[in-house]
């Protein structure tokens, strides 16, 4: 592989207020979000608040009905799709396809941007396969069936095949649910190590402590707007929790690292001395 | 990459083999040998008696060649197109007939038969009506905003439906002592009434068709994969997925004008693919289509022999097609989970 791939960075992401109404039902009222390479950008907010649809028009699947979305400073709609898949790459939430691909046929799709439509895929874009199939860790489910892998694998192999994509920017749809402990320390991880080679990273979540654990920026999505953007420390915290989510925790602090307890049982499980 | 070929040379050799066979089948059995004969002969490699050579000729290429020719285009244009429609609607169990194709072709073939018997009229009308009825499927998917796939499903179900119900109303008024057997027969599907110069023509439309679907081998991958990922893949999914339902509309059509209702085919003969070489549609569609016109091939070969006069092709691919998708199912379930 060139390593010019290596170095590149990730061209800006930008939503720029932006409205989106489902079926008349306003979902998003002036939402704006940035992303810049060498960050992981975490978005936080209930069920039903907009994230995915955020996330949709972020990758260009649908077109925001007020406001735009720029990468590199022009409009995202005056890209070609396969322009747009060369700088962005989408993980989307597990998901299962009826047929039994192998796990490495899946990650070769990847190529699909680079190589086009009508040419099979070559031995170049199966040796780029092998290496991020081997850089996640799951070079030994190469020839398994992607239907018959845990959902932990099934992730990774979307993750590979985002990589093999070459896009600098990964836009992930709630990527810890359905991971054990294990498996979400992990992506973790290797999401943090590849905002540091200067990928762009941008992630839905549940979970405030992830966010908090995991990012180098947290935005907040209430009530169709972005109601809080900055450093995680600053953003996650007990008030904008209990304004976001309608329960009301309290911060323990353990060396660098926060959790978060409901305000209520805090007595018996608190301490960490 | 070597994978890739080899299943798909095989195979075609297979097919080669099995046209000569095909060839050699008959009320008048023929030696392979004889077959070989003639075939040198009309290379001018070898001389041949002309008397024999014009009853060779009459029966190898007058009689049997349009059958053996039909049976190899309409078996790989019904695999193909069925193995590109499971792709396209992420479905294993979904044949060519899904919108309405092969309800709106009988309905149409039907009312040639009625208006006048004229095997033109009745071919036209098969094949507009076929078209028809996936505008009808596509018209209800799109009624209601953006055509998902299970809009398209259910507008392939109202459509056949309508199709269905219009083709009683034609059985109801045919006569029952002339038109009525004609409909019915025709609707079992026969390979007896192909003529070479037809087969001609009509082999270019359906051999575009599968080139089209071939060709969508890798976006039909991606699509498998859902229709979001295969955007963010690059792919334009709305235009692929109606291009697969022109191509293999158009070609099922044609397979109904010229042969009638011959059902299973699109359904078992991707499985027994997949079987093979893996569920990759760049190896799929060409293996389905190689294999479905063997298919068709070996069920034709039956049709013509098992008894003394020939049984409707559809009723042999119904009668081989349950068992073998019996057998597939066993050994595909584990996938489907």
């Amino acid at each position: 592989m060139s390593d010019n791939r290596q170095q590149r960075a990730a061209l800006p992401l930008a939503a720029r207020d932006l409205y989106f109404a489902y079926r008349g039902r306003p979902v998003l009222t002036g939402a704006s979000l940035s992303l810049q390479s060498g960050e992981v950008v975490s978005l936080l907010g209930t069920n039903g608040s907009g994230k995915s649809t955020l996330l949709r028009l972020l990758l260009g699947f649908n077109t925001p009905h007020r406001g735009e979305v720029l990468l590199a400073g022009k409009p995202l709609h005056s890209y070609r799709r396969r322009q747009i898949a060369l700088h962005i790459a989408y993980v989307p939430q597990m998901h299962v396809t009826p047929f039994p691909y192998p796990v490495r046929e899946v990650v070769v799709l990847g190529r699909l941007p680079a190589t086009g439509l009508g040419r099979a895929p070559s031995r170049s874009d199966y040796e780029i396969v092998d290496i991020m199939l081997e850089r996640l860790g799951i070079a030994h489910l190469a020839k398994r069936a992607y239907t018959e892998i845990s959902g932990g694998e099934r992730q990774l192999t979307l993750i590979a095949r985002a990589l093999a994509q070459g896009a600098r920017t990964l836009v992930l749809d709630e990527p810890m649910t359905g991971l054990d402990y294990g498996h979400q320390l992990r992506l973790i991880e290797r999401l943090c190590g590849l905002a540091a080679e200067g990928y762009a990273v941008l992630k839905t979540t549940h979970h405030p402590e992830h966010a908090l654990l995991a990012s180098t920026r947290v935005a907040l999505l209430c009530d169709g707007r972005i109601d809080a953007d900055g450093p995680p420390a600053t953003v996650v915290i007990p008030s904008a929790i209990e304004r976001l989510y309608g329960v009301r925790v309290e911060a323990h602090r353990c060396g660098p690292h926060t959790s978060f307890f409901p305000a209520t049982t805090v007595a018996d499980s608190s301490d960490c001395s | 990459m070597l994978s890739c070929i080899k299943p798909t040379a095989l195979l075609l050799s297979a097919l080669v083999v099995a046209i000569m066979l095909s060839l050699t089948l008959g009320r008048y059995p023929l030696p392979l040998a004889d077959l070989g004969h003639f075939l040198l002969a009309v290379l001018g490699l070898e001389t041949m008696a002309a008397e024999r050579f014009n009853l060779l000729h009459n029966l190898i290429v007058n009689i049997r060649l349009p059958r053996v020719l039909a049976a190899v285009l309409v078996g790989a244009a019904l695999a193909s197109s069925g193995a590109a429609y499971q792709a396209v609607f992420r479905n294993p169990l979904v044949s060519p007939g899904l919108l309405g194709v092969l309800a709106g072709a009988s309905f149409g073939a039907a009312l040639g038969l009625l208006l006048s018997g004229n095997w033109w009229l009745t071919q036209i009308l098969s094949f507009g009506m076929g078209l028809l009825a996936v505008g009808v499927g596509l018209g209800v998917a799109n009624l209601f905003g953006r055509a998902s796939i299970v809009m398209l499903v259910l507008g392939g179900v109202i459509s056949g439906a309508l199709f269905s119900s219009l083709l009683s109303i034609v059985k109801y008024v045919a006569d029952p002592y002339n038109q009525l057997p004609a409909i019915v027969y025709w609707l079992m599907g026969s390979l007896a009434l192909a003529d070479l110069q037809q087969i001609g023509w009509i082999s270019i439309p359906l051999l575009l068709g599968m080139a089209v679907l071939m060709s969508l081998g890798r976006a039909l991958d991606a699509l498998a994969m859902g229709d979001d990922e295969a955007n963010s893949l690059g792919v334009p999914v709305t235009a692929v997925r109606y291009g697969v339902i022109a191509a293999a509309t158009l070609i099922s059509a044609l397979t109904v004008s010229i042969a009638g209702m011959i059902g299973w085919v699109g359904l078992i003969i991707p499985h027994i693919a997949r079987l093979i070489v893996g569920p990759g549609n760049m190896r799929l569609l060409p293996v389905s289509t190689c294999l479905g016109a063997i298919f068709l091939l070996a069920a034709d070969g039956l049709a013509r022999t098992v008894t003394t006069t020939e049984i409707p092709i559809g009723i042999v691919t119904e009668q081989l097609g349950i068992p073998v998708f019996l057998l597939v199912l066993h050994r595909v379930r584990r996938g489907w989970a």
